[in-house]
């Protein structure tokens, strides 16, 4: 580590990037751009320990392949490919609590892409300790926990940030990857656009008595979508969305009532279900920063855009917030230009604004159109799955974009 | 301004961007599209430096004990980059007024650049020697090319590299350059280029060679305006063009 402490208050010791926010994307960032032989300081408000507990608290992410790619890039994929669950295959299945399931007949598989299984299954406990020890083993990089930003000041010459205690930290650029409810984006002045859905997302791990075979389960459920994601071993993370209401009895539940509730929704092609770690309840919105970017700073991850979490594309989304800005400012170091300018982080924002907001107007449509009971929305919806599922073209299309490898790749996440 | 020495820059050009001049480094200012166009400029120089003196771009201070001269260098959007790749930079500018625009902006960005009031034929004549001349966008504003390109030549160490952009003679490049960028777009003001000055990749290869310079690439800056962006091309010099040229080497 460099300048640790005291010395990274003294006047003149700068850093080319201060992150807001030491959660995933933002320790992701501040690695790649060390890749880029820039200095970066990264303030998490939270205190280390709460970020180093190894035991399981039922977290996990679906990885794309692309940001699988990108984590590959950065040297962490060696520690996590033996606590990573490969996804081969994609079944969505149209059904109704307790009845037989329809099965849609759209059905995902890796062999369609051309290398590789369509993403991966990770645990917060393995995937944030191993981007804190990274932080710890790279040339260039300061962390700071239990770190509080009270103010911030864009100058000409650079940004200074003041913390709780009173001390402050000086750089070039300043980003913002402190969530949705972001300090930095809210103390530049960045206005947001955002909706609630009415809906809850209920996520827990579950352990089952047979194996998944690496198949990951979307049921739609005219209550909400409900997303089996296996987990390492006899296990999967469930991901089951329910309108607030409902949600919030559910989740007030005692643990075997809970999985009473769930059963009928799961099936039993699994086989016996149990709880494997906490419950918890995410109220579903999407949230849209009206910039990305202003003098000297930029937003990644949740305090960009959140997104509705059915499709797994909020860590995905935000990594690939961060390939874009850590490929934005690669190049504008290598030719020698200010990283800091306005002309090269709108190259971020232009870049990423736009797939931002298509995403989130498609993942929206999406979710609307398979939580319904109306019969003509559900007849005009089968029909449409048909014809994705009869045109090899399109399928592949979907399951390249779900895969994160459409568009144009910054090049972190290229093979 | 008072005549620098024998000088091959036409008055009436140094006038036009002297008023321009404080605009320089506003990036949707009146130097806009120098401002699009310089990620993809600089992608071309650093990489022909990079080639040329077998560096490794992406590592810290890559430009490292090169001498590098800019001419007609504005508000240092060239110089900047260079030193911050840690070259020694000379930026020159026949516009005085740019200088101290130039000065103030380079402070500002914490970057030693010596930046002067002067001419290509007066710093040649000075005995001055650089391992890189930048020439971009210039060549075309100048009253006598040839004699230009010779003082370029003159101010290169043995071996040294030019590199030279400037904008193809066509009707496209017409249509583009000043119809489209200095009445249609507004990008420029009307009367930054005369087209009758606009010379093709052949005519300045031609030239250089005269000069005494060895041309040995060629590649288009080319705009697409569906991304909003430039690119380099290896076919497309038809508007804006970019050249590297080298000056002989010390015999064996």
């Amino acid at each position: 580590m460099d300048n640790p402490g005291p010395d990274t208050i003294v006047r003149g010791m700068t850093h080319d990037l201060i992150i807001v926010g030491g959660g995933l994307n933002g320790a992701a960032l501040a690695l790649a751009a060390a890749r880029s032989g820039l200095t970066a300081c990264v303030l998490d408000a939270l205190p280390r320990a709460a970020r180093m507990s190894g035991d399981f608290d039922g977290r996990s992410y679906a990885l794309a392949q692309a940001s699988q790619r990108m984590l590959a890039g950065l040297g962490l994929w060696d520690a996590l490919a033996e606590h990573a669950q490969p996804m081969n295959e994609i079944k969505v299945t149209d059904g109704r609590v307790g009845a037989a399931e329809v099965f849609l007949g759209l059905h995902f598989q890796s062999a369609e892409l051309e290398s590789g299984p369509m993403g991966y299954m990770v645990e917060d406990r393995h995937l944030r300790p191993t981007l804190l020890r990274a932080l710890d083993d790279t040339d260039g990089i300061t962390l700071r926990d239990g770190a509080r930003v009270t103010a911030q000041a864009v100058e000409a010459t650079g940004v200074t940030v003041t913390l709780e205690d009173g001390t402050t930290v000086s750089g070039r650029v300043l980003v913002g990857a402190d969530g949705r409810q972001s300090g930095t984006a809210t103390r530049a002045g960045i206005r947001r656009t955002g909706w609630r859905y009415g809906q809850t997302a209920l996520v827990c791990a579950i352990a089952h008595e047979r194996p998944h075979h690496g198949v990951a389960h979307q049921l739609f459920l005219p209550p909400g979508p409900l997303a089996i994601l296996p987990l390492t071993g006899n296990r999967s993370s469930i991901v089951w969305s329910e309108s607030t209401e409902a949600a919030a009895e559910i989740q007030a539940l005692p643990d075997e009532a809970y999985l009473e509730v769930l059963r009928p929704r799961f099936g039993d092609f699994l086989g016996e279900i149990s709880l494997a770690g906490t419950r918890y309840a995410y109220p579903l919105g999407m949230t849209l920063a009206n910039a990305f970017t202003a003098p000297r700073l930029a937003l990644v991850g949740d305090a960009a855009h959140g997104v509705h979490p059915i499709a797994g594309q909020g860590l995905n989304a935000g990594l690939r917030d961060v390939a874009a800005l850590a490929h934005v400012l690669d190049h504008a170091t290598r030719r020698g230009e200010d990283i800091a300018a306005p002309q090269v982080l709108d190259r971020y924002q232009s870049w990423r604004r736009f797939d931002t907001a298509t995403l989130a107007a498609s993942t929206d449509l999406f979710n609307r159109l398979f939580s319904t009971d109306n019969p003509l929305l559900r007849a005009g919806r089968d029909l449409g799955m048909a014809l994705v599922n009869a045109a090899p073209g399109l399928r592949r299309g979907i399951i390249r974009e779900a895969a994160g490898l459409s568009g144009d790749l910054p090049d972190l996440m290229r093979g | 301004m008072g005549k620098v020495v024998t000088s091959t820059v036409d008055a009436s050009e140094i006038a036009k961007f002297e008023a321009m001049a404080a605009e320089w480094w506003d990036p949707n200012g009146k130097f806009k599209p120098l401002h699009m166009l310089n990620p993809c400029r600089l992608d071309y120089i650093t990489s022909q430096i990079a080639a040329e003196y077998d560096r490794v771009l992406g590592t810290p201070a890559p430009f490292d004990g090169l001498r590098i001269l800019d001419i007609g260098c504005g508000g240092g959007l060239l110089c900047e980059p260079m030193a911050r790749l840690g070259a020694e930079v000379v930026g020159v500018d026949a516009a005085g007024r740019n200088i101290p625009v130039a000065q103030a902006h380079a402070a500002q960005s914490g970057l030693e650049i010596d930046y002067r009031h002067t001419t290509a034929e007066a710093l040649a004549e000075a005995g001055e020697r650089f391992d890189v001349v930048l020439n971009m966008e210039v060549v075309e504003h100048v009253a006598d090319p040839l004699a230009y390109l010779t003082a370029c030549r003159q101010l290169l160490k043995p071996g040294g590299l030019h590199i030279c952009s400037t904008i193809n003679r066509n009707p496209k490049s017409f249509a583009m350059a000043i119809v489209g960028a200095e009445y249609v777009m507004r990008w420029l003001p009307k009367g930054t280029h005369e087209w009758h000055k606009f010379i093709t990749p052949d005519e300045l290869f031609e030239l250089m060679s005269q000069a005494g310079l060895e041309p040995v690439d060629r590649k288009g800056f080319v705009f697409n305006p569906v991304s909003w962006k430039w690119r380099l091309s290896d076919r497309d010099l038809s508007v804006n063009y970019v050249t590297a040229a080298l000056a002989p080497a010390l015999p064996a």
